[in-house]
C-alpha cells in the first residue's frame, strides 16, 4: 500500500524531530538540533533493513518517491515565500555581511571535500586494476 | 461577469494547496521551456523556477509589507502550506531514499570539518562586517555574526544577549541574504569549484548551513546532491544556536571587550 511508505517515512520524521528537540533541550537551547538529519538517517537505515528482506513493496516505495520528486516544487513555493523586500532592506551590512560568507565559503569546498580522497585514490586504483 | 471572478476567487482560495500545485507547475512548465529555447540549457530549469519563487517573494512583500512573500496575498496562501517547513522537511527527508552510506561514511569527517570551519568563519565574518560599520558592542557584533551564519540562528543568539531588536531585525536580514544568494549562485559557481560529487556536497552543506538555501541551490545543480549536503546543513542551524551565545560571544568580547 503506498500509504506504508508514507507511514514510514512520517514515523522516521517524528521521531528524527522529536530526538532533535531533546538534543536542544539537553544542550539547553531552544532550537531543534539535527532533527531532519536523524530522520533522513533513519529512513536510510530502515528502508535498506526493509528492502534487504523484501518487506518493501514496490507501492510503498513509491509514496515514498512521490515526496522525493515533489522536493524541487516544493523548494520552488519555499523561495517564493521568502522575505526578499527585507533582504533587499536590511542595508549594507546584511548585504555584504551575506554574501561575504557565502563566497568565502565556496572557497573552502575543494580543500575540504580533499579529506576524502585517500577512499576515492582507493576507488580509482581498484576500478582500473 | 462579476459574479463569476467572484466565484473562481472563493473556489481558489478554498482550495489553497491545489491552486499551488496548479501555480507552481505552471511557473515550472515555463522555466523549463525558457532553460530549453531561450538559454539553450546553459541554465538548469529549477534555476529558473527559484528566481522566478523569489520574484514572485518580492512582488507579494511589495504589496502586504508581510514576512512570507507571495504567500501573503490571499490568492497564493496555498504557496505558505505548500513550501511550509513541514512539506519541505517531508520531501528532503523523502530525498535520503536515494542516499548511498558508502558516500556518505566517506565524506563523514569532512562534513563535520566544514561545519565548525564554517561556524568560526561566519561569526568572524559578521562581526567585522558589523564593526566596520559602526556595530562595535560585542553582543551587536555576535548577533549579525549569529544572522551571517542562518536567520534563524540570528535571533536565538540576539535574543539569549540581550541585543536590540534593530540589530536582531538587521541579524535576520543578513542570514535571508545568505540564504537566497545561496540559492541563486550555487548553479553558477558549482563546477569551477568542484561541487560535483556527493563527498563535495555533504562538505558544501554543512559550508553553507541554510537549510533552504543549500536544498534550492543543490536541486538547480544536480538533484542527485541533494540529500547529501540537506544532510549535513541541518546540523548547521542547532549548531550555531549552541555555539551562538556562548563560545562565539565570548571569544568576541574577549577581542573587543
Amino acid at each position: 500500500m503506498v500509504i506504508y511508505g508514507l507511514t514510514l517515512m512520517g514515523l522516521c520524521a517524528i521521531v528524527g524531530n522529536v530526538l532533535g528537540e531533546l538534543l536542544g533541550k539537553m544542550l539547553g537551547i531552544s532550537a531543534n538540533v539535527g532533527g531532519v538529519g536523524f530522520a533522513m538517517l533513519f529512513l536510510v537505515l530502515l528502508a535498506r533493513k526493509l528492502m534487504d528482506k523484501g518487506k518493501l513493496s514496490k507501492l510503498a516505495e513509491s509514496g515514498i518517491m512521490f515526496w522525493n520528486a515533489m522536493y524541487i516544487p516544493v523548494v520552488i513555493a519555499m523561495a517564493a515565500q521568502q522575505n526578499v523586500v527585507a533582504a533587499l532592506k536590511g542595508g549594507w551590512v546584511a548585504v555584504i555581511g551575506g554574501l561575504a560568507a557565502v563566497f568565502v565559503c565556496f572557497f573552502l569546498i575543494r580543500p575540504l571535500s580533499k579529506l576524502t580522497i585517500s577512499d576515492d585514490a582507493d576507488d580509482a586504483a581498484k576500478a582500473t586494476n | 461577469m462579476d459574479f463569476l471572478s467572484d466565484i473562481i476567487l472563493k473556489v481558489v482560495k478554498s482550495n489553497g494547496l491545489i491552486a499551488a500545485f496548479v501555480i507552481v507547475g505552471a511557473i515550472t512548465w515555463f522555466s523549463y521551456w525558457a532553460s530549453k529555447n531561450l538559454t539553450k540549457g546553459r541554465v538548469h530549469g529549477s534555476a529558473i523556477a527559484i528566481v522566478i519563487g523569489l520574484i514572485l517573494a518580492y512582488v507579494g512583500g511589495e504589496l502586504t509589507h508581510g514576512k512570507k512573500g507571495i504567500a501573503d496575498v490571499t490568492l497564493f496562501s496555498g504557496i505558505g502550506l505548500m513550501g511550509g517547513a513541514m512539506l519541505r522537511d517531508f520531501c528532503i527527508i523523502a530525498t535520503a531514499f536515494g542516499i548511498d552510506l558508502r558516500e556518505l561514511k566517506k565524506a563523514g569527517l569532512a562534513g563535520v570539518l566544514a561545519l565548525v570551519i564554517s561556524m568560526a568563519l561566519n561569526f568572524a565574518i559578521g562581526a567585522v562586517v558589523a564593526y566596520a560599520f559602526g556595530y562595535t558592542d560585542a553582543v551587536s557584533m555576535t548577533t549579525i555574526g549569529a544572522g551571517v551564519a542562518t536567520f534563524i540562528v540570528g535571533p536565538v543568539t540576539g535574543a539569549a544577549l540581550g541585543a536590540s531588536s534593530d540589530v536582531i531585525a538587521l541579524s535576520i536580514a543578513a542570514g535571508v541574504v545568505k540564504s537566497i544568494a545561496v540559492m541563486l549562485v550555487t548553479p553558477l559557481l558549482a563546477k569551477p569549484f568542484g561541487l560535483t560529487t556527493p563527498a563535495a556536497a555533504t562538505v558544501y552543506g554543512g559550508l553553507m548551513g541554510t537549510t533552504s538555501g543549500t536544498a534550492a541551490g543543490l536541486a538547480a545543480t544536480d538533484p542527485k546532491l541533494v540529500p547529501y549536503g540537506a544532510l549535513t546543513s541541518t546540523f548547521y542551524t542547532g549548531f550555531g544556536c549552541l555555539v551562538g551565545p556562548s563560545i562565539c560571544y565570548f571569544v568576541i568580547k574577549a577581542i573587543v571587550g
